[in-house]
């Protein structure tokens, strides 16, 4: 008798696991097709283009390509150093390799479907800020320009 | 016409008929750049695949074990210093682009998990263990340090203000 009741709860779980997981499925698919077109479309090399070594809006410009790029974060770090090596400032570089993994414009669809409108909204707007704080925090605690 | 792909495939559907939609028409301009997103859409799925295994598998072993009292306990209104502490570490450990936990995430909604932990959760994600040594070549110790440090700092500070903004008030 408990042995079928585990059999039906064991039964339970994995048709509600599967009903969630197809229910997610299309939108997910729809995220990584955006994820390869912008992949396959912005080439690396334009990143260097962008920042003007200005101090006030490279963590700011650096926060906004962070903010619409995707993909894996070691990309950025590849990014950054190169960054670096151009001599743009850390501020807008940390700003830029943060904001890449925690603001996400491509999958804020996504997000808005699963979590929320106004959740998914209101995450990337602060993370978007926060990802500014933490490069002026970072880099003055570091010292470094 | 749209409201009615939305009722006949749901609006996850809708999304994914979208995207189809614009590689159709990137087709027709330029097949050359359709064959590049294609095969860089290929090696993003394969890479994923068994991370999506593994989430499917957590989320099986949630719906096992987990009713909605011992999620609401860990995750939920009063779950206090514990739940601040499940979600910063779950976020550090979890692997995997940040989309693969939405079903997860939306699952542990539905059953009492607070906005603040959530996006506690999804913001230390950014903490990567395995990459660590990465940033430590490029940018150096010190600041891979002290980054870590603010990130995990910030995504308790991120998470109380999503909870105030999505107004469910600092409790959830």
């Amino acid at each position: 008798m408990v042995k079928k009741r585990d059999e039906n709860a064991q039964k339970e779980a994995f048709f509600n696991t599967t009903r969630a997981f197809k229910k997610s499925l299309p939108i997910l698919m729809g995220v990584l097709m955006l994820l390869a077109l912008a992949d396959a479309l912005i080439p690396k090399q334009a990143y260097r283009l962008i920042f003007s070594g200005n101090w006030f809006f490279d963590p700011l410009v650096g926060a906004a390509v962070g903010s619409i790029s995707g993909g894996n974060p070691l990309t950025s770090y590849v990014i950054g150093g190169e960054l670096r090596h151009e001599g743009v400032s850390m501020m807008a570089i940390t700003a830029f390799i943060v904001s890449w993994v925690t603001v996400g414009i491509i999958q804020l669809p996504a997000e808005g479907l699963m979590l929320g409108k106004r959740f998914a909204i209101v995450r990337n707007a602060v993370s978007f800020c926060a990802s500014i704080g933490i490069a002026i925090f970072a880099v003055l605690t570091i010292g470094i320009k | 016409m749209i409201k009615k792909i939305i009722e006949k495939v749901g609006v996850g559907g809708a999304f994914l008929f979208l995207a189809v939609m614009g590689y159709g028409i990137l087709g027709i301009f330029d097949f050359v750049l359709l064959r590049d997103v294609v095969t860089v859409l290929i090696r993003l799925t394969v890479r994923i695949a068994p991370i999506l295994l593994v989430v499917f598998v957590v989320m099986l072993l949630t719906n096992l074990f987990f009713d909605n009292k011992i999620v609401f306990r860990f995750l939920g209104k009063g779950s206090g210093f514990r739940g601040w502490t499940v979600a910063i570490v779950g976020g550090i450990v979890s692997s995997g682009p940040i989309y693969m936990w939405y079903p997860l995430l939306s699952d542990l909604k539905e059953k009492g998990m607070r906005d603040c932990l959530i996006a506690t959760f999804l913001y230390t994600r950014a903490i990567k263990i395995p990459l660590l040594p990465m940033m430590v070549h490029y940018f150096g110790w010190d600041f891979t340090l002290a980054l870590s440090i603010y990130m995990v700092l910030f995504s308790v500070v991120n998470g109380v203000i999503v909870q105030r903004l999505t107004q469910r008030g600092a409790e959830g």
